[in-house]
C-alpha cells in the first residue's frame, strides 16, 4: 500500500509534466487542426535553456534559489516561446492552405531540424545537474521500513501546473485573446471577417504552447536533474497520448490525459517492467483511439463528403 | 494567377531597399535570441559529472550575420520571382520536348541501371550505394501503395521492414520450426527444418507474408481512424515494433542484435571461392564482388517486382478501389466499396513489399540490430514518396536517387546530415508540396489520355 501511494504521488508529478506538453499539441490540433510534431523538441529546448541560464546564473555568484529559479523560468519561458513563433513562421504558416499532408511532413523535418540543432549546439552527452531542490515531507514511515516520501520539488511542480492551468484556463475563457482563440478554432474565415487577426492569433497559440512547454521542460530538469538532445521524441509522443487520450482540443481533457499517462507509465514501471513502459504508453494510445476516437472530454467529429 | 507577371514584379518591387533591409534586420534579431543562449555558451559535463560552460560569441555572430545575409538573399529571390502563384508561361516547343523527356527518362533510367553493375564493376563504392538506393526504392514504391495509391499516412513503415529482416536473421539461423508427433512425452515436440544454401529463397516469401500478416494486424485497428491520427498510431505502432525488440533479448539479441546472418545464394550455389560456389562452377576466377552484383540485381528484380505488381493492381477493382478510398472515404462506402476490404489489402500489400525489402536488407548485411529500424528511417521512405508526387513510380524512384544521393554527399558531414535532411524536408514541403512530379495520368479516363494536376485530388485523407 505504501510502494502504491508513492508511486501515485510520483506518477502525478509526471503526469502534470505531460499535461504541459500536452496543452501545446492540444490547442495547436484544436486551432490550425495538425499536429504539431515538433512541440516534444520545443519542450526540449525549454530544457535546455532553463538548464544553460541556471548555470551561468550560478556561475554569477547568485545563490538565491528562489530569484534562480524565477529568472530561469522567465528566460526559458521567453526564449522557447520565441522558438515556438519562430517554427510556425518558418515551417507551417507558407502551408496553411496546402494540403492535409503537407503541414504534418514539414512538422517532422522541424522535428529533426530541432533535435539535431541542439545535438551540434550542445553535444550528444546527457546533461546531468545536481540537485538544486532538495529536501521533502515524509508523509508515512511503513511497517516494513518503506516511507511514502514527498519532496519538495514534486510539490513545486504539482503547484506551478497548477497555477499555470488556472492561469491559461482564465486567459482562453475571459480575455481578447482567449476569445480570438476560440473563435478561430470554430471558423478561421468567419473570424477574420469579424475582425480577428487569425495570423496573429495563430502564432500567439504556438507561443503559449511553447512557453508551457518551457515550464515543461524546467520541470523535467529540476525533477529528473538532466537533459538531452533526444528526450523530445519520446516525452512529445506520449503528450500526445495524453492529449489524444483526454479529448484532443480540449484543454481540462489534456490535462487529465496527462494525468492519466503520467500514472499509467509510472505504476506500470513499478508493477510490471520499465523496460516495456514505453510500449504501454503506445498501447494506450492504440487502445484510446480504437475505442475512444474522441477521447474521454472530446466533441464526436462530423464526417462530410 | 496574375495576368501579367511583369507588372506584378513592379509592385512587388516597390518597397525597396529599406523594407529588405528592416525584414533581414527583424531576422536577425531573432536569430540572435533564439541562439544566444544555444550556440552563444556551450555547456558540458566534466569527467567528475560537474557541469560547465565556456562562450563561443564567434560563432553566434556568424550564425546571426548568415541569417542576416540568408534573408536578404531570400527576400531578393522571391522579388525576381514574383507573388506566389505568378502563372509563366512556357512555350509550346518547350512544352512538347519537356514531355518527350519525360517520356524517355524511365526507360533510360532503367537501362542504365541495369548497365550499371558493368559499368562499374571495379568501384565497390557506387555498387553498394547503387544497393541502397534501390532498397529505398523498393521502400518507396511499397509504401507507396498505402500511402500514394490508398492515401493513408503511414509513419510506421519500418515496422514492416524490420518484421522482414527479423524473419529470414531468425528463421535462417534456427530453421523453420515445424511440430511433429512422437511417443515420447510431451508427444508434439517442434523440429527445425534447415533450409542449408536454399534458406533465402525460401525464406524471402515467408517474410513478405509474415510482414504483409503484421499489416493486417496494424490494419484492423486502425480501420477506423483518419488522418493524422491513423498517421500517429502507425507511428506508436512502429515503435512498439521496435522497443519489442530492444528488450526482447531472449529472442531477438536485443541492443546487439542477430549477426551472421547467411548470406544469398544463386538458387542454391552459394557465392563464395570454395569448391561448391558459383566461381568455380563456371570455371571463373572467384571475386568478392560476384556477390556484390549478385546483390543488385537482386535488389533490382525485387523492386521491378514490387513496381510491376503495383501497376498491375491498379487497374485490377482493387486498385481502383485504393485510389477510390483516397479521394473520399464517405463516398466510396456510399458507392458499395468494402473500405475494410480495401484498406487491409493496402496495408498487407505494403507491408509484404516491406518485408520482402527486409528480408534483402538483412541478408545482405548480415547482421541487424534495432538501431537500424527507427522512426528516421519510416520518415525517410515517406520523404521520398511524399517528394516522388504521391503515386508516381517515377517520381518515387528519382526521389529516392536524390535523398539517398545526397545523403551520401553529407556523409563528411556526419552529425549536420538530419539537421539538413530536416531542413530540406521543411523547404521542399514549402517549393512544391506536392512533389518533383505533381502530374499523373488519371488510371481511368474517358475517351481522351489527359495529365490531370494532383493539385485537383485530395491526399492522405485515410
Amino acid at each position: 500500500m505504501d510502494y502504491f501511494a508513492q508511486q501515485l504521488i510520483n506518477g502525478l508529478v509526471l503526469g502534470s509534466i505531460y499535461g504541459l506538453i500536452a496543452i501545446g499539441y492540444t490547442m495547436v490540433y484544436g486551432i490550425v487542426g495538425m499536429i504539431n510534431f515538433a512541440h516534444g523538441d520545443i519542450f526540449m529546448i525549454g530544457g535546455f535553456i532553463a538548464l544553460i541560464t541556471f548555470l551561468i546564473l550560478v556561475s554569477f555568484g547568485l545563490t538565491a534559489i528562489p530569484l534562480i529559479l524565477l529568472v530561469v523560468l522567465l528566460v526559458s519561458m521567453a526564449i522557447t516561446a520565441l522558438y515556438g513563433w519562430t517554427v510556425e513562421r518558418i515551417a507551417y504558416r507558407p502551408l496553411r492552405h496546402s494540403f492535409r499532408l503537407a503541414p504534418m511532413l514539414s512538422a517532422i523535418g522541424m522535428s529533426f531540424v530541432l533535435t539535431n540543432y541542439s545535438q551540434v549546439a550542445q553535444g550528444a552527452r546527457v546533461k546531468p545537474v545536481p540537485p538544486i531542490i532538495t529536501g521533502g515531507y515524509t508523509l508515512h514511515e511503513g511497517a516494513g521500513g518503506f516511507v511514502v516520501q514527498l519532496s519538495n520539488i514534486q510539490i513545486i511542480v504539482v503547484i506551478t501546473t497548477v497555477v499555470l492551468l488556472a492561469l491559461f484556463t482564465w486567459l482562453v475563457s475571459s480575455t481578447r485573446l482567449g476569445r480570438d482563440m476560440r473563435a478561430c478554432e470554430q471558423d478561421q474565415t468567419m473570424a477574420s471577417l469579424l475582425g480577428v487577426d487569425v495570423d496573429r492569433t495563430i502564432s500567439m497559440t504556438f507561443v503559449i504552447g511553447a512557453a508551457l512547454a518551457a515550464v515543461a521542460g524546467m520541470m523535467y530538469l529540476l525533477y529528473y536533474g538532466l537533459v538531452d538532445f533526444f528526450m523530445g521524441f519520446v516525452a512529445g509522443i506520449k503528450a500526445f497520448t495524453a492529449a489524444v487520450l483526454g479529448g484532443i482540443g480540449s484543454l481540462p481533457g489534456a490535462m487529465l490525459g496527462g494525468l492519466l499517462i503520467g500514472l499509467i507509465e509510472t505504476l506500470w514501471s513499478a508493477y510490471f517492467s520499465v523496460e516495456y513502459k514505453d510500449v504501454a504508453a503506445f498501447s494506450i494510445l492504440i487502445v484510446v483511439l480504437i475505442f475512444l476516437p474522441t477521447g474521454l472530454l472530446g466533441r464526436p467529429e462530423v464526417e462530410k463528403v | 494567377m496574375s495576368a501579367n507577371p511583369a507588372a506584378a514584379m513592379q509592385t512587388s518591387r516597390a518597397p525597396g531597399v529599406a523594407f529588405i533591409l528592416k525584414k533581414a534586420l527583424i531576422s536577425a534579431l531573432v536569430a540572435l535570441v533564439l541562439f544566444s543562449l544555444m550556440i552563444g555558451v556551450r555547456t558540458e559535463a566534466g569527467s567528475d559529472g560537474q557541469l560547465t560552460y565556456w562562450t563561443r560569441f564567434g560563432d553566434l555572430a556568424m550564425m546571426v550575420a548568415t541569417v542576416f545575409g540568408g534573408s536578404i538573399v531570400v527576400e531578393l529571390l522571391r522579388q525576381w520571382w514574383g507573388p506566389v502563384g505568378t502563372v509563366r508561361i512556357v512555350p509550346p516547343q518547350v512544352t512538347s520536348a519537356l514531355s518527350l523527356a519525360g517520356r524517355l527518362v524511365a526507360p533510360v533510367l532503367l537501362i542504365f541501371t541495369f548497365l550499371v553493375p558493368v559499368i562499374f564493376y571495379n568501384e565497390r563504392y557506387i555498387l553498394d550505394l547503387g544497393i541502397l538506393v534501390l532498397t529505398y526504392v523498393m521502400l518507396g514504391w511499397g509504401l507507396n501503395v498505402v500511402v500514394g495509391l490508398a492515401g493513408l499516412l503511414d509513419l510506421g513503415y519500418v515496422a514492416f521492414y524490420a518484421v522482414g529482416a527479423y524473419s529470414y536473421a531468425l528463421l535462417a539461423q534456427s530453421g523453420i520450426p515445424y511440430p511433429h508427433v512422437s511417443m515420447v512425452p510431451p508427444f508434439v515436440h517442434v523440429d527445425f527444418l534447415q533450409l542449408g544454401p536454399w534458406a533465402f529463397w525460401v525464406l524471402l516469401p515467408v517474410s513478405g507474408i509474415l510482414a504483409a500478416f503484421w499489416g493486417v494486424l496494424l490494419g484492423f485497428p486502425v480501420l477506423r481512424l483518419r488522418g493524422d491520427y491513423l498517421a500517429i498510431v502507425t507511428l506508436a505502432f512502429g515503435e512498439i515494433i521496435r522497443l519489442v525488440l530492444l528488450n526482447w533479448q531472449s529472442v531477438t539479441g536485443g541492443p546487439n542484435g542477430v549477426s551472421g546472418i547467411p548470406r544469398p545464394t544463386m538458387f542454391g550455389i552459394p557465392l563464395s571461392p570454395g569448391d561448391d560456389g558459383l566461381a568455380f562452377k563456371l570455371g571463373i576466377e572467384f571475386s568478392p564482388t560476384h556477390r556484390i552484383v549478385f546483390l543488385f540485381y537482386l535488389i533490382l528484380a525485387l523492386a521491378l517486382l514490387t513496381n510491376w505488381v503495383t501497376i498491375r493492381l491498379r487497374r485490377l477493382p482493387i486498385g481502383r478501389a485504393w485510389e477510390a478510398l483516397r479521394e473520399d472515404e464517405v463516398a466510396c462506402r456510399a458507392l458499395g466499396i468494402n473500405t475494410t476490404t480495401t484498406k487491409l489489402t493496402a496495408f498487407a500489400t505494403g507491408a509484404m513489399f516491406g518485408g520482402l525489402a527486409g528480408a534483402f536488407f538483412a541478408t545482405r548485411q548480415g547482421f541487424i540490430s534495432p538501431e537500424s529500424f527507427t522512426f528516421h528511417e519510416s520518415a525517410l521512405v515517406l520523404a521520398i514518396v511524399v517528394l516522388g508526387g504521391m503515386g508516381s513510380q517515377l517520381g518515387v524512384a528519382l526521389a529516392a536517387l536524390a535523398m539517398i544521393g545526397g545523403f551520401e554527399l553529407f556523409r563528411g558531414l556526419d552529425q549536420y546530415r538530419m539537421l539538413v535532411f530536416g531542413m530540406a524536408m521543411v523547404l521542399l514541403m514549402i517549393w512544391r508540396p506536392r512533389g518533383l512530379i505533381g502530374h499523373r495520368a488519371p488510371t481511368v479516363f474517358l475517351e481522351r489520355n489527359q495529365a490531370i494536376s494532383s493539385d485537383l485530388v485530395k491526399e492522405g485523407h485515410g
